[in-house]
């Protein structure tokens, strides 16, 4: 039987593995796909918890929730490709130009 | 039709700002459009309606509250939409940036400022959070050929997404606990509860946290501030370092204040020390800049962190301080950095405080508006700033917060030192090679004028602002 806590814990998983890919990873896309992981996680928990408690309102809130991720990436994207066009690079190392 | 009076206001915003991509989407190539005056249209609107909606108060489908609270931070949101309206046009004009997006984009982000300053549901504080973030995200990186301007804004946009991962990941957390994200339930639940908190209790309470701190650039989640606010055009970081402040601490307030207070034994040592962290790191980092528009971002951290000491402290006496400041707070930073962008030139930024040397000497009304604007902020009587500093202190030590209201003096002594290296500047150094100022456009000048007036208004005879603000805040708690 897959109970609260399984969910609870698989989506803490992928939350962690989310954050560990923003810090660890050395490409602007894959960061960008890093925070998708982590809403989708929340998404998760949302899910389970709308189950055990019965409610609808855990399922419908996913609904904006993923709105707002495709919003997100749109925006997100849409930067990425404006810097791309300075220079080259997706690797976060390359922009530092602003610092302090 | 009664309960959709709450959201009248932003709608005339958001009709303004539809209007105004579809005014730029039929523009023959080359044709100006009013879209400004459009956009002062909305505003004036929301105006109204907010006005109308001051005395009774209304409620939309239980989510969103014209409390007076609410209607208080829209009125500052108004302002905060006027001015910069009103500054932005020279720079839309330098830059030949597209001027419907701009205008669209500005007003999108003021909608969702005003629906969360008014929302009373964590969902829809979250969506209205995003509202505003999205568009101040492009608005950031609006000048596409400057690789600078993208980096600041690639900046703010990672660690703003990053952020709300972890907002919502405690809104998950307190609707599973609760079973809803309506504040008024949320709070009568943890109330009934709050003896012993239990880890989820704590979890959630402490993610938001992290989510609000990111918003209201608090330490140590500050480090985009600098960046997002040197990228922007000028216009634009007034806008955003006042706007999104007064969002963000007005959802901050009523979740915490009125959701959360009856954990407040668990989140206010936190607070306690970011607060502390805020207001030095905020003060120090800022000494040390040479570069005068982020030497103001460290300045609005720094008065980020006298807000979280107001919300910390509010009590009978400080309540009216969190909205005073915000208003103080909001009036004189946009006029500052509308000051840096009427200074602007297409190829020279002026933005060094070497930039300043003599301008006295070449304009001086324009020193002269700095000046009120800087002493302002360093909380010089009889500036708003000075009154706003006052009650947030007085406010701390009556609720026991003695240390940080120490802190508080402390940093906001060092803090003058920034200050008035720019106005020593402006005065008192002659350079042969004074910095090139474009004409100053009618409207930005109009503009300065106005927060200037303001800022003596509210510096001299507060009592009728502070009035409203206390009444204003009285209605959640």
């Amino acid at each position: 039987m897959v109970s609260l806590n399984h969910y609870l814990v698989l989506s803490a998983i992928l939350f962690a593995i989310g954050t560990a890919g923003v810090f660890v990873r050395r490409n602007l896309i894959t960061i960008l796909l890093s925070i998708e992981i982590m809403l989708n996680a929340v998404n998760l928990t949302f899910v389970a918890f709308g189950r055990a408690l019965g409610a609808a309102d855990g399922q419908i809130i996913v609904f904006f929730v993923m709105t707002v991720a495709a919003a997100e990436a749109a925006v997100g994207l849409a930067i990425v490709i404006a810097l791309f066009r300075h220079r080259e690079s997706l690797n976060p190392d390359s922009w530092t130009a602003l610092k302090w | 039709m009664s309960s959709f009076n709450a959201i009248v206001p932003m709608s005339c915003v958001t009709a303004a700002a539809i209007a105004a991509m579809i005014a730029e989407a039929f523009r023959a190539p080359g044709e100006r459009m009013p879209i400004g005056p459009l956009g002062a249209i909305g505003l004036a609107g929301a105006a109204i309606s907010s006005v109308l909606l001051w005395k009774d108060g209304a409620s939309s489908f239980g989510v969103v509250v014209a409390d007076k609270f609410g209607l208080f931070v829209t009125f500052i949101l108004i302002i905060v939409g006027v001015l910069s309206l009103a500054i932005s046009e020279p720079t839309i004009d330098r830059e030949r940036l597209p001027r419907g997006e701009y205008y669209a984009l500005m007003l999108f982000a003021l909608a969702g400022m005003m629906l969360m300053a008014t929302a009373t549901d964590l969902l829809i504080i979250f969506l209205a959070l995003e509202v505003l973030s999205l568009a101040v995200y492009v608005l950031t990186g609006i000048r596409r050929d400057h690789a600078l301007a993208s980096e600041g804004a690639l900046k703010y946009f990672l660690l703003g997404a990053f952020s709300s991962a972890f907002f919502l990941y405690g809104i998950a957390f307190t609707y599973g606990l609760t079973g809803s994200t309506r504040l008024d339930r949320i709070g009568s639940l943890m109330a009934a509860q709050a003896m012993a908190p239990t880890p989820m209790q704590l979890l959630a309470v402490g993610l938001l946290l992290v989510g609000f701190a990111f918003k209201v650039s608090a330490v140590p989640f500050h480090m985009w501030t600098p960046d997002a606010y040197e990228a922007a055009p000028p216009a634009i970081t007034g806008f955003m370092s006042t706007g999104v402040k007064a969002a963000a601490f007005a959802a901050f307030v009523r979740v915490f204040l009125a959701a959360f207070e009856p954990l407040r034994p668990s989140w206010s040592p936190i607070l306690w020390i970011v607060a502390a962290a805020t207001m030095i790191v905020g003060t120090v980092v800022g000494v040390s800049q040479s570069s005068v528009k982020r030497m103001l971002a460290y300045s609005s951290i720094a008065h980020g962190g006298y807000l979280l000491l107001a919300l910390l402290a509010a009590n009978d006496v400080g309540k009216a301080a969190v909205l005073f400041y915000l208003l103080t707070y909001a009036v004189t930073n946009i006029g500052a950095f509308g000051v840096i962008s009427v200074l602007e030139n297409t190829d020279q930024p002026n933005d060094r405080v070497r930039d300043y040397a003599g301008l006295w000497y070449t304009h001086p009304a324009l020193a002269a508006l700095m000046t009120i604007f800087l002493l302002s902020l360093g909380g010089f009587p009889p500036m708003a700033g000075f009154i706003a500093k006052w009650y947030v202190f007085s406010a701390a030590v009556k609720r026991g917060y003695t240390g940080l209201a120490i802190i508080g003096v402390l940093t906001s002594v060092v803090s003058v030192f920034f200050y008035l290296r720019i106005i020593v500047m402006m005065y008192m150094t002659t350079t042969d090679t004074p910095a090139r100022v474009p004409p100053i456009p009618r409207m930005a000048g109009l503009a300065l004028i106005v927060s200037a007036i303001l800022v003596f208004y509210l510096g001299i005879l507060p009592t009728r602002v502070l009035d409203w603000a206390a009444a204003s805040i009285a209605t959640i708690f």
